[in-house]
């Protein structure tokens, strides 16, 4: 229907201008999303580390325990609960379910997203420290 | 009486566009169509845009008002400060044909293919008295035809395929009063990669609907009815 380039369609979703609650809530889902499944590739190539004998997994724990590599986890875990949370949002508004609710449910997902990774990050550093 | 500034986007297609800025003279009570209409009168007769009833009907004077679809004859100046600039914009996802006027004619087309009509059942006045002199009540459809919702839906960014949240409502509609239409091929049409499926919910459809036809909760029922239809057939009952 519209009569543009192709990036510049693939670009319009992240065009935030004049969007609400909904329109966050979707362009979130979309960068979690993207990002999940590069981490996803990502830790396929680290495991491959196992193959390589017991030094180089050992070298790369090390490194994991690091508190740069730990806050990485917490933007990982902050990720997967927005995607998990927002996900079972979008299932029952994409059935008709709740729509005059979406935005308290989407402010519903970020609030327990924030309290669930805050957990999760403390539980991590006091673990490894 | 209140100057109000108004940034139009101005331009044609082959050329970048750019946003200017006029002045207006009108009171707090008048509507922001009044202001446009105005700068066309009185500043720059080469002012392409759309409108007709004035009053919500007819779905032409859609434009995006600092960043939002709104209709433009249901849009009071005194929502807005006589200090900061109004931007008004055409909408998305539609051919731009210059200005603040984009060609709604797909959109046209997915509902004269759907068979969309235009006037429903009367199911306001079924059960109650009409007023003296009034034989028969008729009501009109919610839904305007006035594209906010395809322009407010980021998906239609993405995907030039898509139905589209008032091509989606509109058929949601005819299968719930039928009239002895086709419904196999409106369900045909929206189960299809770039129908109901395509949604993702963004809501920003019914958010924009200025006509509450609340195409997000219509793609919901669909969907639900598409899931039934799926499960008869898998059973063995056919559609």
């Amino acid at each position: 229907m519209k009569e543009a380039s192709r990036w510049k369609r693939a670009g319009g979703w992240v065009d935030l201008r004049g969007r609400r609650e909904g329109g966050l809530a979707f362009l979130l889902m979309r960068l979690t999303g993207i990002g999940l499944v590069i981490y996803l590739f990502i830790h396929l190539y680290v495991l491959r580390l196992l193959a390589q004998g017991p030094e180089a997994w050992d070298a790369f724990i090390a490194m994991a325990k690091s508190p740069l590599f730990l806050a990485l986890d917490g933007l990982l875990i902050l990720g997967i609960l927005y995607h998990a949370l927002n996900g079972v949002r979008v299932t029952l508004l994409g059935l008709g379910i709740g729509v005059p609710h979406q935005a308290r449910l989407f402010w519903g997902v970020m609030t327990l997203t924030l309290l669930m990774t805050a957990v999760a990050v403390y539980a991590i550093f006091a673990i490894t420290g | 009486m209140p100057t109000w500034q108004l940034r139009l986007l101005r331009g044609r297609p082959g050329s970048p566009p750019r946003l200017e800025t006029y002045r207006v003279e009108l009171p707090a009570e008048a509507y922001l169509i009044d202001a446009v209409e105005k700068i066309w009168a009185e500043q720059d007769r080469s002012l392409l845009f759309r409108h007709a009833c004035h009053h919500a009907s007819c779905g032409a004077c859609g434009v995006r008002v600092n960043g939002r679809e709104r209709l433009m004859c249901i849009t009071p100046l005194r929502e807005f400060s006589p200090d900061r600039a109004i931007q008004v914009e055409p909408l998305r996802h539609f051919p731009w044909l210059g200005d603040l006027l984009v060609d709604v004619s797909p959109m046209m087309q997915w509902m004269a293919e759907i068979g969309f009509a235009i006037i429903r059942r009367d199911e306001l006045t079924a059960d109650r008295p009409l007023p003296g002199g009034i034989e028969q009540g008729t009501r009109f459809e919610d839904c305007i035809e006035c594209g906010l919702c395809l322009s407010a839906c980021p998906v239609m960014a993405a995907d030039e395929a898509y139905l589209g949240p008032a091509a989606l409502a509109a058929i949601e509609r005819m299968l719930a009063e039928p009239r002895d239409g086709d419904t196999a091929r409106l369900l045909a049409l929206a189960d299809d990669p770039h129908g109901a499926w395509r949604c993702h919910s963004a809501m920003e459809c019914t958010a924009a609907c200025p006509s509450n036809v609340d195409p997000a909760s219509a793609i919901g029922r669909l969907r639900r009815r598409l899931i039934v239809e799926k499960f008869r057939r898998w059973i063995g009952g056919g559609r």
